[in-house]
């Protein structure tokens, strides 16, 4: 007799903010979020990024679901600087048994 | 207080830059053991809420804690030399992250989005006890003072290369320009941290306040080209060419341009040759 097992999905985010618009350029900044609810990222939790490079997390198998768009500046406001401009939305999917 | 503190006390010009290119400036142990050993008492308490915009003189009793420790004369000096003579304050509070509280403030600007040119707030930081990594010392981003953002719309960004988690011995105290990017982090300690905070307004216009000795030392110029490693390049230059435009209000000197990044976008000749 076999143990039917349900399996749950859940999605784990991470951001990563890079130095230009390549994706394999480094890694300025980063954020992660876990929906499993297994980790507690936050605010100033880690000095160190978890991969130094877009393509790095491509490779550890984080799949790209957004990346910004280059917009170029306000007429005007050519000098301003605000947002970090190059962040790219990665996600991973892991299955959790119910 | 309007007494000009001792010149020895002021801020340098590379002080100053530095403060231009960080937003901010670290003040390691300088308020002595007798009052850290009576701060938290004293913050547990609660220091009386003023006005907005009350005078310091007004604002702090002469004698009391608050005023005893901005007459420090190196605080005072720092204070003069970032806002002046008689500054106002806008607000102060005493910041408790509690014990093992599991959360964390989102990284985010006091206030309001506020973008003068030619002027700034700074916020007063004291810590009155040894803060450890684990006990949510304030994160703060270096040289994120300029951007243009609104309070926490800054949110999502967790961490930031280069970034600054305050451990420090008591008694330190740190002055942030109002734009900086900063928060309390999560404290993961059994023991409750204490930040009291008081913001300054200017009443007069920030010109040359500090001690101007050194001026056109070399190392003005490398404070005010310092590159962060969470800065793109490309922006970290439109950081530099904004630091500048700040340097040339604070000293009056509209020919101050090291890396001729500002005179470069601005010379639009007017004088007409005859044609050929």
């Amino acid at each position: 007799m076999s143990t039917l097992t349900q399996q749950i999905v859940r999605q784990q985010v991470l951001v990563l903010y890079l130095s230009t618009s390549a994706l394999d350029s480094s890694v300025v900044g980063w954020s992660v979020y876990d929906g499993t609810g297994r980790t507690t990222p936050t605010t100033g939790d880690s000095d160190e990024p978890p991969y130094n490079t877009g393509v790095a997390a491509l490779q550890d198998g984080w799949r790209l679901i957004q990346a910004a768009q280059l917009i170029p500046p306000y007429p005007g406001h050519e000098y301003d600087v605000s947002f970090l401009k190059h962040e790219f939305l990665f996600e991973k999917l892991v299955h959790l048994e119910g | 207080m309007t007494i000009q503190p001792a010149r020895e006390h002021l801020l340098t010009s590379v002080q100053m830059a530095h403060f231009v290119a960080h937003g901010s400036l670290r003040m390691d142990a300088v308020v002595p053991d007798d009052m850290n050993a009576q701060a938290v008492d004293v913050l547990r308490a609660g220091i009386p809420p003023v006005k907005y915009g009350t005078p310091l003189n007004e604002a702090f009793p002469e004698g009391s804690f608050a005023r005893r420790l901005v007459e420090l004369p190196q605080v005072a000096g720092a204070l003069y030399s970032l806002v002046g003579p008689g500054p106002t304050v806008d607000h102060h509070a005493v910041h408790i992250r509690k014990p093992n509280e599991g959360h964390a403030q989102p990284l985010h600007g006091d206030a309001i989005i506020d973008v003068r040119p030619d002027a700034f707030d700074v916020q007063l930081m004291y810590y009155p006890q040894k803060v450890t990594l684990d006990m949510g010392g304030t994160l703060s981003v270096p040289g994120s003072h300029l951007r243009r953002t609104n309070e926490s719309d800054t949110g999502r960004y967790q961490n930031l290369r280069g970034q600054t988690r305050l451990v420090c011995e008591p008694g330190t105290v740190v002055f942030l320009h109002h734009g900086i990017w900063h928060g309390g982090r999560r404290n993961d300690s059994d023991i409750a941290r204490y930040m009291f905070k008081i913001r300054f307004n200017p009443t007069v216009r920030q010109l040359r306040l500090w001690n101007t000795d050194d001026l056109h030392d070399p190392e003005v110029v490398a404070e005010l080209n310092t590159r962060f490693p969470w800065y793109e390049p490309a922006t970290g230059r439109l950081e530099v060419y904004n630091r500048v435009m700040l340097w040339q209000a604070l000293t009056g000197d509209d020919t101050f341009d090291p890396d001729y990044w500002v005179t470069r976008v601005s010379n639009r000749p007017q004088r007409i040759v005859a044609a050929g």
